[in-house]
């Protein structure tokens, strides 16, 4: 195991955000400060309690998965994209490593700053509710795995991307809608039946119904079925991952 | 002659149907500096992609000091630095650190110290807290050298070194590449130069359409293809070669004040003996004589055009 090569990797993603450190935290913060004015203040007053829970307090964890989802496919798919970019991913290449400590390095980092992300979410949420985590094992379970495999799909999205315009196509056009229209500011039971069958095929729907029960207590689905199908979902990844880094796929010819 | 690499049977056709490489052979001896010499698109980065482990060959193998590429592609590649033609490097870092990061890829303790030396080896030392940005090409070069050299490798691949260079940095880069085969790093360049093949390499192979049409010491190679041309500067100009001189293979210059005669250095005879008794019998008289060698150059050209 080339551990060194996985330390550099790791800490040379880590320093890119370092780099912008300002952006980095300032942005989440702000984002969720104005969340939490305009849905958890201005509109929320206007809303009775969901499924018991005040509506500020019922936003957190949709507004955690909200940011955690998008920026952890982005982070993942910029630090993989970019040295593919501008060539220098040759050197990653030819050194003594292999796929999997590549994986280490990039995903780990990705995910990483994606916790440290929803941790700042979490202060940040903090000042504006009186939190509550009925079930914080599994609320940093839920998390962790969320991280994960949204930055290994983000590291897919990186590798497949040719261009820019390629790069962003998949955050905006297909994580963004599903997390909107997966519960993150709603209860599933809030929909119409025809459109609360609709949203069961909607996978981040498992994730955000899942964390919310680890704070609540309440889910719209079994918490067992929102487990495997973040299982699911990771395992998913981690096929199309390592059939990618078998063939070579846009790495190597 | 230890071999350091060696290549068997390698071809590479790429995606597209381009056959890049066809069955090439190779033995790159221990501490040489081995010239690979062809014209754009001859194959030549392809050869040093597929050792470096940046493309997957079709067919055949390499080992790198007994190890596979592919089984084995940790320890072959863990003794290999390669300095890439293009200069890709990540704008935003600076110089140390992008060493670092290299060192570190490679498997290796950090080593401030050795980085330190290295860089000051290469002129740079000055430039470690500069942005990559921020230096020039030549210095993108060196950084690009000293990256690769950073954990220590004991073969050193230069894809086209001094393309685009000037030539004082070249004349630089010669030096560095002459001051690492010193230390005894073995080393392969490519290049489409050949006065930098004449300069710095031991050995030269010259590849063509994905083909090593030959691998031979620089000095043999210029010596047994070289044709040798003997130049008589003759004391009366004359009109045409005498008939009785026909079967020489002579030419006459247009002033007709010199005959050209060319001759191969490998042939069992030179047959000059014979053409100055028949230039005597012919009442020819000479003011001097001359002879050229072909250069790497002409060689070059020459097994080129014959393989089309």
């Amino acid at each position: 195991m080339n551990i060194q090569a996985v330390k550099v990797i790791y800490k040379y993603e880590m320093l890119r955000t370092w780099n912008t450190l300002f952006q980095s935290i300032a942005s989440p913060v702000i984002s969720t400060a104005l969340y939490f004015i305009v849905f958890g203040s201005a509109i929320g007053s206007r809303i009775q309690s969901v499924e018991g829970v005040t509506y500020g307090l019922f936003i957190v964890p949709g507004l955690m998965m909200l940011s955690i989802l998008t920026q952890s496919v982005s982070n993942a798919s910029f630090g993989i994209f970019f040295p593919k970019f501008s060539g220098t991913v040759y050197e990653v290449m030819s050194a003594p490593i292999s796929f999997f400590e590549i994986l280490l390095g990039y995903v780990g980092a990705a995910a990483s700053k994606s916790l440290i992300l929803g941790a700042i979410i979490l202060i940040t949420a903090s000042f504006f509710v009186e939190l509550r985590i009925d079930h914080p094992v599994w609320m940093v379970l839920f998390l962790v795995l969320t991280c994960v495999s949204f930055s290994l799909l983000g590291f897919i999205i990186g590798l497949w991307a040719t261009n820019f315009e390629k790069l962003q196509v998949v955050p905006l056009l297909i994580i963004t809608p599903l997390v909107f229209l997966g519960g993150t500011f709603y209860s599933v039971s809030m929909l119409p039946p025809v459109w609360q069958t609709v949203t069961l095929f909607n996978p981040v729907l498992y994730l955000v119904s899942g964390f919310r029960w680890s704070f609540f207590g309440v889910s719209d689905v079994h918490v067992g079925i929102s487990l495997g199908v973040i299982l699911l979902f990771l395992g998913i990844c981690s096929g199309v991952v390592w059939w990618m880094f078998k063939t070579g796929y846009r790495l190597k010819q | 002659m230890t071999s350091i690499i060696s290549i068997s049977n390698l071809s590479k056709t790429y995606e597209g149907g381009h056959q890049a490489l066809k069955r090439v052979n190779l033995d790159i001896n221990k501490g040489e500096i081995l010239a690979l010499l062809g014209p754009n698109g001859a194959g030549k980065t392809t050869l040093i992609s597929v050792i470096c482990g940046l493309v997957s060959p079709t067919s055949g193998t390499v080992a790198v000091n007994g190890f596979d590429i592919i089984e084995n592609y940790r320890h072959a590649r863990e003794q290999i630095g390669l300095v890439p033609q293009e200069l890709t490097l990540a704008a935003f870092d600076r110089v140390f650190d992008t060493l670092r990061f290299s060192r570190g890829l490679f498997g290796k303790k950090p080593d401030d110290a050795y980085l330190e030396q290295l860089l000051k080896d290469l002129s740079l030392w000055n430039k470690k807290d500069s942005e990559l940005r921020a230096l020039s090409g030549g210095m993108k070069r060196r950084v690009l050298i000293a990256k690769a050299l950073s954990h220590q490798p004991n073969i050193l691949f230069l894809d086209e070194p001094t393309a685009g260079v000037d030539v004082e940095l070249r004349k630089d880069m010669w030096q560095i590449v002459n001051k690492l085969r010193d230390s005894g790093v073995t080393i392969i360049l490519t290049t489409h130069y050949i006065e930098e093949a004449e300069q710095i390499a031991d050995r030269v192979g010259v590849i063509n359409d994905g083909e090593l049409l030959l691998v031979d010491d620089k000095v043999n190679l210029m010596q047994e293809l070289g044709r040798k041309q003997l130049i008589i500067e003759l004391k009366e100009p004359i009109n045409k070669i005498p008939a009785s001189m026909a079967s020489h293979a002579l030419h006459l210059s247009d002033d007709g004040h010199e005959l050209i005669y060319t001759y191969d250095t490998q042939g069992k005879s030179t047959g000059i003996t014979a053409l100055l008794q028949d230039m005597h019998n012919a009442g020819i008289s000479m003011k001097d004589l001359n002879t050229t060698q072909s250069s790497l150059q002409d060689i070059f050209v020459n097994l080129v055009q014959a393989d089309r």
